[in-house]
């Protein structure tokens, strides 16, 4: 059976996503450019699952409401931009160390400070290698599509629950407000079964459940570390995603997350109408981030161009897995700046092919 | 054994097994379940202890255990969750009534509660309290105030009491320049949220009742989910004061509960 194609907002689209997930809560603050992910559950969500939708007095108190609520067992979430998220690292750090599942959604704007309310991708570092304080990961699915906005909300869910650990979807401004056509998924029912971990009152039957992330042994805390770096290790193994188009015959790899992918595939485009060979590899997760794929694909070609919108932050990434063994430029916008697809062919041209010629 | 060279406790020992008196059929004070069996890391005389105890009586005497859900704060008491047997979160420096209301919120029929010193709820956290007082978050709040930081070893709270002597303030807390004691407590009375606001003491036995039965109250009253319930416990820290257990409850009382009067501050219409 064909499903239905509806055109939809990115942001709205997310929303809906959660709604039909069957997600229990949100907890959220308003900011743009997102807000429109607690407007729309607020006006939908609770009629029609019996969602709990709250507007918190900040980003500092969603995240700790996620915190508590996520110790439930039951499916919880909150967004926000690229400020806000800012404010959320420490609940996010304890939400890691004390393994519990939640989403955490993204809709990244240009920085540093108050910054712009344009499309920014300046938050990869924040997200991938740490933000918060101490050694811990943020499973990341980063989304190019307002259909992959709707997907990936199921996906990271099932994610969270599965390794107990929060999951960012890490989109961006452009993203969350621009329209396109998604096809919805079916109704998820709400949580019933409730994990054997979770604090909703000790029953005789078994011991208290305690969620925390302390621990004033040294020795106690440590293990607490190796056991989420094994968490880490397992993911970093099972759950690599990424998208490879046109790579195949490639001289010239574009590198690029999010929206800037597709932007990339346009300037693969034009580059093949003159007679360039390039494709587009796009790292679906950021954490875990395919470094053996991009490995892989570094016998086959010339070079790579990593694009970004900010100052050169995955680049960092893309030279860990390519090792040297052929050049990788950068271009990069921020601000709220985005790239055109031929200001990329153009510094493709400039940075590589013409120098490898 | 020659009753001169005995110590003192085994003095008393001698004598309690000359009278024979600990045995079942004599016993008054027992755990509850809902304490575990772990000696508590608080100082001597210090009111955290009493006030995990007169929380576990309650709990179970309500036979809530397997309904109740509390979070603690970080300070002295963030190690509560090794001494209450009941499901617990331990929370963020000054978030544990934002935590409790990610639990109740998705849980309104179970029993949640915060407990949480003066530094946690009155200073770092003083905007995650308002507000959830503000929204009426069918919760309990235990505010343990002993006006200063307790774990981090004396520093000046938002609750030290002007003049008073902390490492932060060691010439006295002079307010024209650390600003006053804040009466939070007296603040969230005021908001149509809270259902039921008291302050309580633990410094003697009676008081001890009042503050059981206070904490026995807003459980009860959380069943009518009419709001959120707020009960203060002025208290002590002996190490931090730098004085005996004795002495710190004589000051308390000579000091910390004029500032503070122990009373009902909003109590339920009807």
């Amino acid at each position: 059976m064909k499903k239905e194609l509806k055109l939809m907002k990115g942001n709205e689209a997310l929303a809906e996503a959660v709604i039909l997930a069957g997600c229990d809560a949100y907890f959220g603050y308003p900011i743009t450019p997102q807000s429109e992910v607690l407007e729309y559950l607020s006006l939908e969500a609770t009629k029609r699952t019996g969602m709990v939708v709250l507007q918190a007095e900040s980003e500092v108190a969603s995240i700790n409401m996620v915190y508590g609520a996520a110790g439930t067992g039951k499916r919880v979430m909150t967004s926000s931009s690229s400020p806000g998220i800012s404010l959320m690292q420490e609940g996010i750090s304890y939400i890691a160390c004390a393994q519990l599942p939640c989403l955490i959604v993204n809709v990244q704007r240009g920085g540093p400070g108050l910054g712009t309310i344009q499309p920014g991708q300046a938050d990869y570092f924040q997200t991938v290698k740490g933000g918060g304080h101490g050694d811990y990961k943020l499973l990341t699915l980063a989304p190019s599509t307002v259909q992959e906005m709707v997907d990936f909300v199921d996906t990271a869910f099932q994610l969270a629950f599965k390794y107990r650990t929060p999951v960012m979807i890490l989109a961006d401004g452009a993203l969350g407000q621009m329209m396109e056509k998604v096809q919805l998924p079916d109704q998820k029912e709400r949580t019933k079964e409730i994990p054997a971990w979770a604090t909703v009152g000790k029953t005789k039957d078994r011991e208290r459940n305690i969620i925390t992330s302390l621990s004033l042994d040294p020795h106690v805390m440590e293990n607490v570390n190796l056991q989420l770096q094994e968490k880490y290790r397992t993911i970093e193994k099972n759950e690599v995603r990424y998208e490879m188009t046109d790579c195949e015959d490639a001289d010239y790899i574009l590198v690029a997350f999010g929206l800037v992918a597709r932007i990339c595939q346009k300037a693969a485009h034009l580059a093949r109408e003159k007679g360039i060979k390039v494709g587009v590899f796009r790292p679906i997760t950021l954490y875990p981030f395919p470094y053996e794929a991009l490995n892989k694909l570094a016998d086959n070609v010339k070079g790579f161009l990593d694009v970004e919108m900010n100052a050169g932050q995955m680049v960092e990434d893309v030279k860990l897995a390519v090792l040297g063994k052929k050049p990788v430029e950068f271009h990069g916008r921020m601000g709220g700046v985005i790239p055109s697809p031929e200001e990329i062919l153009h510094k493709l041209e400039e940075k590589l092919v013409g120098e490898l010629v | 054994m020659n009753e001169k060279t005995m110590t003192e406790e085994q003095h008393f020992e001698q004598m309690i097994a000359e009278e024979s008196i600990c045995i079942n059929e004599n016993l008054v004070y027992e755990r509850p379940e809902t304490l575990t069996d772990t000696p508590m890391h608080y100082c001597p005389g210090c009111g955290h202890g009493v006030a995990h105890r007169i929380i576990a009586e309650v709990i179970a005497e309500l036979g809530i255990q397997d309904q109740t859900i509390g979070v603690a704060p970080v300070g002295c008491s963030v190690l509560a969750y090794n001494y209450l047997n009941i499901d617990m979160t331990e929370a963020a420096h000054g978030r544990a009534s934002a935590v409790a209301t990610g639990i109740k919120r998705v849980l309104p029929d179970k029993y949640v509660f915060s407990y949480q010193g003066d530094g946690d709820l009155a200073a770092i956290g003083t905007g995650e309290t308002i507000h959830t007082c503000n929204r009426g978050e069918n919760i309990l709040i235990v505010f343990i105030n002993n006006g200063i930081y307790g774990m981090t070893g004396g520093q000046m709270a938002p609750t030290t009491l002007p003049g008073m002597k902390s490492t932060t303030s060691p010439f006295g807390r002079d307010v024209s320049v650390m600003g006053n004691p804040l009466k939070i407590t007296d603040l969230v009375a005021q908001l149509p949220g809270t259902y039921y606001v008291t302050r309580c003491a633990v410094n003697s036995p009676v008081n001890v009742r009042k503050a059981k039965a206070a904490i026995k109250k807003s459980f009860e009253y959380q069943k009518e989910k009419k709001g959120t319930c707020f009960v203060e416990i002025v208290s002590n820290c002996p190490s931090n004061w730098k004085m005996t257990p004795v002495q710190a409850n004589k000051w308390l009382e000579e000091n910390m509960l004029p500032y503070y009067p122990l009373g009902d501050l909003k109590k339920p219409s009807n």
